[in-house]
Formats: C-alpha cells, structure tokens, sequence
C-alpha cells in the first residue's frame, strides 16, 4: 500500500492537465479521465527530440560502467569463491568495506583526486596528461559510476559462484576440455541467472543516479535521465514532466526487474535441484 | 601455468581493494590538514575536528543542525520500522499457498526499486496528495520507512523460515497459547535477525541522500548528506572531509556493535557461525 500510492499520485500529475496561467500541473484524480497530450510529448521528445541525446546518453554510460563492472568484478568474486584459501575471510571484509562507506564519501574523495591541483590530477602531469577531469568528462562520470555500483556487483557474483558444484568442472576437464573450454561451456552458463540477476542489481540504480554525475561532472553536456527528473521535479516549474519522466523510467525499469525476479527464481531452481 | 593465473588473479583482487579504499583513506587524512585546501597538504592539525572555534565540524552550528537531523531521523525511523517489519514479515509467513508469493513478490519489489524513483514517487504524494504531511521530518520520517521496511521485512523472514515451525508447534502441544508461543518463543529467537535489522537500517538511514533529499524543506531538515552534498560543489574546507569521516564512523561503529553482538548471541545459544555468519545476516548474504 505505501508503494502503491505514490505511484498512483506520479500517474495522476503526469497524465493530468496544466493550469493555463502559471503552467503548473493539476493533477487528475480520476483515471477515466487521464490526458495523455503532455505524456506524448514527452515520449516523442525521448524518441527523436531534445531529450533523445539524454536518453542515449544514459544507456551509453550504464552499458560501458556495466561492461567496465563485469570486466573487474567477475575475476576477484571468481578468485574468492574458488582459490581465496586461508586469506578468504579477509579479502571478503575488505570488499565488504567500501559497501559500508557512504557513497557520497566515495564521490568527495574522487572529487579531492580529480581536482585541478588534486593528488590523481597532479600525478597524472608527470606523465605529460593534463586532462581537466570534473569539466564535463564522460570518461570521469562513467569511472565514476564504475567505482560506486562495482561493490554492490563483487558480492552477488560472489555468491553465485559460491555455490557452483565445482566437481562439474573437475568432470569436463577430466573428459578433455581445457581449461578454456570448461570455463565457458561449464561455468558460464551455470552461473549464468546469477551474472544476469547481479548485473540487473547495479544496473538498476545506475539508470536512476543524478548525484555521481551530479558531483563529478555538473555540465549538461553528460547529463543522464535522472539529471532531468531532478531538474524538473527540484529545480524547474514544470513538474509534470518530471513526472513524466518517472513513469517513463519505471516502465523501462520494470522490464528489467521483471527479468531480474525470472533469473532469481531459475536461480533459486537450480540450486534445489 | 595453473600458478600464473592464480597469482594474476590475486593481483587483480588486491589492486581492486587498494582502488576502493585508498582515495577514501586520503580524504580522511586530509581532515587534519592545516591549511584550508582539500589536495595540498600543509601540515597536521586537528583545526577542523575540534580546533576552530567556528569552521571545524563540532562547532560550526549548521554541521551540528546536520548531525542532530540525521541522528534523530535515523533513530525514529528505527523505532517505526523494526516493530512494523517484524509484524509483517511474521504475518506474511502464516500466508499459505498462492497468496504467499504475491507478498514475497511485493514485499522485495522496494529493495530493487532505484532510489530516484520512490524518492520522485514521495515527493509527488507529499506535495499533492497527502498535503497534510509537511516536507521536512515528518516526510523524510515517512520516505525513509517506507524504503527499509523491506529489508526489514526480508531480514526476519529468513530468520522464520529457518527456525520453522516446530518450536511453536511444541510450544502449544505443551499448553502455550497462541499468543504465549508467539512471545515466549518466537520472538526471542527472532532476536539475531532483530538486531542485524536494526543495524541495516541504521546504516540505510543515515547514509540516505536520494530520498532525504527529496523531501526535504531546506536547512531546517538537511542531514549530514545533505550537507556534504550541497558544500561539495561550493569550496569547503577540509571540515567537510571531516563530517564525511564522522560519517563512516558512525556506522562502522554501528555495524562493529552488531557483528560483536551477534556473535556473542550465537556462542550463547550455542549456534555456529561465528563472526562469519554474523556478516552474512548483516550483509544480507545468504552463504
């Protein structure tokens, strides 16, 4: 119920009608008789409009963080759950830190870094790189996101590792795989549900973040969805399309959700087994 | 070969830990910078912890105003919430057949929704609909409710199901009422997963920006987020790093106490597990 309601409330401004003087929204309370002219222009701007660049843009930066995420994360939760050994319980707490430090904290230190006479910024001069880092970069904002989300990656992965019979693997190498082979004909697809729910899991907050890109960048030129249902809800007159937005967003998301409870229920399947 | 790739790997893992904790561990030392740069470093001091008897964080009064904010909204959010979720999630156990998955469905439907979009949702409500609740506390009190109620709601539930039945079934076979077992032996069993919620929450409150920030009403109900947030993009001083540190203090010292307590729980009730077991009840691990 508290969920339900506020959703509820969203739809009634997004699809509800616009006071004529002062350009706010009413909201209408009553479903029959929604408007959806505000609603479609909105889409269509998404589609092939002004906001197609912010739309783009968004799924750009969480696709390459997404990559960036699997590409660091699989291999340490892959040596964790299978040649850790005595030092395990170690490394699992200090990867555990980071989930326990304030994300802020995270983006604050980067920002001391990235500055322009910040330690990163002045070690990288040695190196002849003078590159003004929180200008506008994409490259900062995606590296950014990276290094918020990747803990939140780390232990799902970790955990579905975990609980891989690795007597299969043992099985296909010794029927003649290599180690190659058993790695992606075996372990892939075994723990493939749990790669899928653990990339939705970080996926999803990433298509709603404004504040890294917010703390990193501040330009226009690298502002992502949720930049704009900040901006419209927060800062500008005109709530309703941020509540448009929402809607927008939810849908989008809802799909992947939708995916991410299907991958944790075969999950959950395969390990009953 | 086998050796190489073991030890590539280990490499990969250290220097992931050493990217994740370094830069934090710079901010923090430079917290005690003398001087009021927050990259140049010019020597110690504890000017902007205690020193300063304006700018440093335990005398300057708007930081002072952000702690009490989020210390009172983190402790009444505990309050509502823990004896909330307990109910449910006990009431959503005795839910037999279909129904149950409905709730299960329901209930972990929050913990995955991203933040902007319950934030958005709130703000919205509060705004238009519900106008009676002010923005400010009383919103943030209600935003943060509905957000970790869930993990709540998750946390005991796991608990319930490996405790089972059987207890409480003993429990009345031996002349106990419904509402005697209920309070004579599930709830002190509960416990562990009491307190590993209590120190979620905790966590969950006090780190909230997306959904405080939302419903928030201005300086009058800016927490420590909040705060750091909006003095990250004008030119703080390293008083700034230094309210983020108290930030992470409190809930490492938070998450100490409940992993001590856990595992102390567990040696008395004769539980295995240990430290290990008590990190997976707080990092909601099933291990």
């Amino acid at each position: 119920m508290l969920f339900a309601i506020p959703f509820y409330a969203v739809a009634c401004v997004a699809f509800g009608t616009l006071d004529p003087i002062f350009r706010d929204a009413i909201p209408q309370w009553n479903p029959l008789a929604w408007d959806f002219t505000q609603a479609r222009q909105i889409f269509a701007s998404l589609a092939t409009g002004p906001l197609r660049g912010v739309a783009v843009r968004t799924v750009l930066y969480v696709a390459c963080a997404m990559a960036i995420c699997f590409l660091i994360g699989f291999p340490i939760a892959y040596f964790l759950a299978r040649h850790a050994g005595k030092r395990k319980l170690l490394l699992l707490v200090l990867i555990i830190v980071p989930f326990w430090v304030n994300y802020l904290m995270r983006m604050l230190a980067w920002v001391n870094l990235l500055s322009n006479d910040g330690l990163f910024t002045r070690f990288m001069r040695i190196f002849g790189v003078n590159y003004n880092w929180l200008d506008g970069s994409p490259i900062t904002v995606v590296l950014g996101l990276v290094y918020g989300y990747i803990p939140f990656l780390i232990l799902p992965l970790y955990a579905t590792l975990e609980r891989l019979d690795w007597r299969l693997i043992d099985a296909a190498r010794d029927l003649g795989a290599n180690s190659r082979q058993a790695f992606r004909l075996v372990t892939v697809p075994m723990s493939k549900a749990g790669l899928v729910a653990a990339g939705i899991l970080i996926a999803l907050p990433m298509f709603g973040d404004y504040y890294t890109n917010d703390l990193l960048s501040r330009s226009p030129s690298t502002e992502m969805i949720g930049n704009q249902i900040e901006f419209f809800l927060n800062a500008s007159t005109q709530p309703q399309n941020g509540a448009v937005l929402v809607i927008a967003l939810s849908m989008f998301l809802l799909l992947l959700m939708s995916f991410y409870l299907r991958s944790t229920r075969q999950q959950t399947r395969q390990t009953a087994r | 070969m086998k050796r190489n790739k073991k030890s590539a790997l280990i490499y990969i893992v250290w220097g992931y830990i050493i990217w994740s904790l370094v830069p934090v561990i710079i901010a923090v030392i430079y917290s005690f910078n003398d001087g009021r740069s927050r990259t140049v470093w010019q020597g110690f001091s504890l000017r902007w912890w205690f020193t300063d008897p304006y700018a440093s964080v335990f005398h300057n009064p708007e930081t002072r105003n952000a702690i009490s904010n989020s210390l009172i909204l983190a402790f009444a959010t505990l309050l509502v919430v823990t004896p909330l979720g307990i109910t449910l999630a006990i009431g959503s156990q005795r839910i037999r057949g279909r129904g149950s998955h409905v709730v299960q469905g329901l209930t972990s439907a929050p913990l995955i929704t991203p933040e902007i979009v319950v934030g958005a949702a709130l703000l919205i409500t509060f705004t238009r609909l519900f106008t009676a609740v002010p923005l400010g506390f009383a919103a943030q009190l209600l935003g943060n409710v509905t957000f970790s109620l869930a993990s709540v709601v998750v946390i005991v539930r796991a608990r319930l199901v490996s405790i089972g039945s059987s207890f409480e079934e003993a429990a009345r076979d031996l002349g106990a009422t419904r509402w005697q077992a209920l309070r004579y032996v599930l709830l002190p069993m509960l416990w562990p997963s009491v307190m590993a919620s209590l120190v979620v929450v905790f966590a969950t409150v006090i780190d909230d920006f997306v959904i405080t920030s939302f419903l928030s009403s201005g300086v009058n109900s800016e927490t420590v987020p909040l705060r750091i947030y909006s003095s990250v993009k004008g030119g703080a001083t390293p008083a700034l790093n230094a309210l983020a540190t108290l930030l992470v203090l409190a809930s490492f010292t938070v998450l100490i106490i409940g992993l001590f307590g856990l595992s102390t729980w567990r040696k008395r009730h004769g539980e295995r597990g240990g430290l290990r077991a008590a990190l997976a009840d707080v990092t909601q691990m099933e291990n």
